[in-house]
């Protein structure tokens, strides 16, 4: 934090970095906090890449009726465990549009279980923008667009089956299940992070400017937070919300089971923020200045470790997305008929489910990926952070 | 060091404490009592309900008396290991927590050794070798290691060694030894289980105490006495391990108490998954079939194994770095 006690030619040295090569060192001299940082972080190559994913990923949960096929909690009980269905973008050798084959269901007579193949005399071209199940985007703008699927059939309600990533016991399209399922996830995320950084800032804060006994207090319950087991008390919270609470409570309650342990990281780190800045010369000079102790704490201080705030909840968000996952994965966070990961994964609970229906655990991948990037790119804002450094 | 001791002794007992009480919420949380619930659950099982019995049990946990002669009756149980009753196998909780608390622990141990043997080579050969090829592939490892949740983890290897060798490796223990008590054969047949959750389980500690290792020992390599000992002709071999190694190990001592309690607490998932023996299924159990007492309990037994776990990292530490039992 010290950056003005650092020998000038060292300064210069970290800013030159990252420096793009078609620009003249006055313009980076005046350049601003915001600006290095973006100079800083567009060098982290791995981070850039995983930053677009979790872009993409944020995309889905905008719209996942309109990436959907099926309706997805809509039961078929004699479409259940279709493995996925091949995409094909080749006959023979000559490229095509993209089709699949249409699907040939058989009883296997030992185990009473339908068997399906690929029907290899059918060819069905997946057409674009096509009418299916009725939505409401965001419970407003009703529609029946979708992405892609495929026609109805003549006289069907519903139209030909199109199950990229096959269906599961109660013949439900896993793709469509994992669009809803992003949106769940995803948000609990950025929800649960809010008001970790709520909690946190507000009591980090609090900490660090009062001192004295409001300090130890929260201090000690942040030391009992972190010392007690992170795990069972989570199981032991979320298995008593009430099962008949309905889906969006329990939504909020879970939101709330996580950040109410995860705050305590970022208080410590505001904490300690403001005491050391306490005693920085800047803030001293604006006190002597005659400012008053809120033109201090917003306009002096806050500013200088905004960038440390936003990547360290960055950071947090993949661990809340995790916590929520292994919690719905266990029967105990979100619950059907809610659709998340975690629920999701939940019918690939058991090596009997997962050996039958392999493709039961692609929703796993989803939680892999994202929160692979977003570490990626927690990690490359973490690095940008202080672009002085 | 006896100043401090007492110190962190103060901090250690009132967390128990109020970490009890936590427990004992949890006990209390579903509604309706003990037990209603037990009875009811005897009748169901066509049993007779046994008024002597249901006399005892009222007197031995205080079940007519008011909350707090209630609390101190189940807490008091903790030192004679008398933790209460579970209503679904009608046996006391200590019982069923005994095997399954060995087991958790054999499992973290285990789990731990794994780490180490694999994080402290490859932490050393990453720093020794910075910017090789070896270096590159274990960071891009570790940091799937660190990324990839342990129960998903679980599921896959879980899955492709059955796609392609058909074998279930589920359990602690092959079907023929599990009800046996504990026989030569039976402790070799667990050893040729717990390697699967032991990788399973360790992957992220290896990854995570690997990046450790290596940024501390870079640090270490680049102080002027490596110099020194390189310029007094020292073989390099010597001048890696002799000191450098030993100082970028400190923290392993100083966190071996934290990562039992922490491998405890992650294995809870981990071993749902794969069926294991030890306190994550049974707790997730009786907290879908809200058995209070077992639940309670078993969270009690993992918050104290965790508070223990910090108290004596923390003393291990002090014992090795005065700056810390002097200071705040």
């Amino acid at each position: 934090m010290s950056e003005d006690q650092k020998p000038l030619a060292t300064l210069a040295d970290s800013l030159e970095e990252a420096r793009p090569v078609n620009l003249d060192e006055s313009e980076l001299f005046v350049a601003g906090q915001w600006q290095l940082m973006w100079w800083r972080f567009r060098r982290h190559k791995l981070a850039l890449i995983a930053t677009s994913v979790v872009l993409f990923f944020y995309l889905i949960c905008l719209m996942p009726e309109f990436l959907s096929v099926h309706e997805p909690r809509s039961e078929e009980s004699t479409r259940a465990y279709i493995p996925p269905q091949g995409i094909n973008f080749f006959d023979g050798w000559k490229p095509q549009l993209p089709y699949v084959y249409g699907l040939k269901g058989e009883r296997n007579l030992e185990t009473r279980a339908m068997e399906w193949k690929a029907d290899k005399e059918v060819k069905r071209t997946i057409k674009y923008f096509v009418d299916g199940h009725e939505y409401k985007w965001f419970g407003l703008i009703p529609s029946n667009t979708h992405l892609f699927g495929l026609d109805y059939e003549v006289g069907k309600k519903d139209p030909l089956p199109l199950y990229i990533f096959g269906s599961d016991r109660m013949g439900r399209d896993v793709w469509s299940r994992i669009m809803y399922g992003t949106r769940v996830s995803m948000s609990i995320g950025l929800v649960a992070v809010v008001l970790m950084m709520f909690l946190g800032i507000l009591l980090g804060g609090l900490s660090g400017l009062r001192g004295g006994m409001t300090d130890l207090v929260i201090q000690r319950i942040i030391e009992f937070l972190r010392a007690i087991p992170t795990i069972p008390l989570w199981l032991a919270l979320a298995a008593a919300v009430p099962a008949d609470w309905g889906v969006l409570k329990i939504y909020f309650a879970i939101t709330i089971i996580i950040s109410l342990i995860e705050w305590t990281r970022l208080a410590r780190e505001v904490r300690g923020r403001f005491l050391s800045m306490r005693e920085e010369d800047f803030v001293v000079a604006s006190r002597l200045y005659g400012s008053s102790e809120i033109r201090i704490i917003f306009r002096q201080m806050l500013p200088s470790f905004y960038s440390h705030i936003i990547a360290s909840t960055t950071l947090a968000i993949p661990a809340i997305i995790l916590s929520e996952t292994a919690l719905s994965f266990l029967g105990l966070g979100i619950r059907p008929p809610a659709i998340s990961w975690g629920v999701l994964l939940f019918e690939a609970q058991t090596l009997q489910a997962v050996a039958k229906a392999g493709w039961l655990m692609i929703p796993g991948l989803f939680v892999l990926v994202s929160i692979l990037c977003m570490n990626f790119m927690g990690d490359g804002l973490r690095d940008a952070a202080d672009p002085y450094a | 060091m006896l100043q401090f001791l007492v110190r962190r002794l103060g901090l250690f007992i009132p967390m128990l404490f109020v970490m009890s009480i936590v427990s004992f919420a949890i006990i209390q949380a579903p509604p309706g009592d003990f037990l209603t619930d037990y009875i009811a659950q005897l009748a169901s099982a066509g049993e007779m309900v046994d008024e002597s019995e249901i006399l005892a049990l009222k007197k031995r946990y205080g079940l007519d008396q008011p909350i707090y002669v209630q609390y101190y009756k189940w807490a008091s149980g903790f030192f004679t290991w008398d933790l209460g009753l579970s209503i679904e196998f009608r046996r006391p909780v200590t019982d069923l927590v005994n095997d399954r608390l060995a087991m958790t622990l054999a499992l973290g141990l285990f789990t731990i050794i794994f780490t180490w043997t694999m994080a402290i080579p490859i932490g050393i050969i990453s720093a020794w070798k910075q910017y090789s090829f070896i270096d590159y592939f274990f960071t891009v490892l570790s940091y799937f290691g660190v990324g990839t949740p342990n129960f998903l983890l679980a599921l896959v290897i879980m899955f492709f060694v059955y796609d392609w060798f058909g074998w279930r490796i589920t359990g602690l223990f092959s079907s023929e030894y599990m009800d046996q008590g504990w026989s030569f054969g039976k402790f070799i047949d667990m050893l040729k289980h717990i390697w699967v959750p032991m990788i399973i389980l360790g992957t992220d500690g290896a990854a995570r105490f690997t990046r450790i290792v290596r940024a501390n020992l870079l640090d270490e390599l680049s102080r002027p006495y490596v110099e020194t000992a390189r310029a007094k002709g020292l073989p390099e071999w010597k001048v890696l391990l002799k000191y450098p190694v030993r100082l970028a190990l400190n923290p392993f001592v100083s966190s071996a108490g934290l990562e039992l309690p922490r491998l405890i607490s992650g294995s809870l998932i981990v071993a749902t998954v794969m069926s294991l023996p030890t306190l994550g299924p049974l707790l997730l159990r009786a907290l879908l079939s809200q058995d209070m007492y077992m639940a309670g309990s078993i969270v009690m037994i993992l918050t104290v194994l965790t508070l223990l776990g910090v108290l004596i990292s923390d003393i291990i530490l002090a014992l090795m770095d005065p700056r810390i039992r002097m200071g705040g």
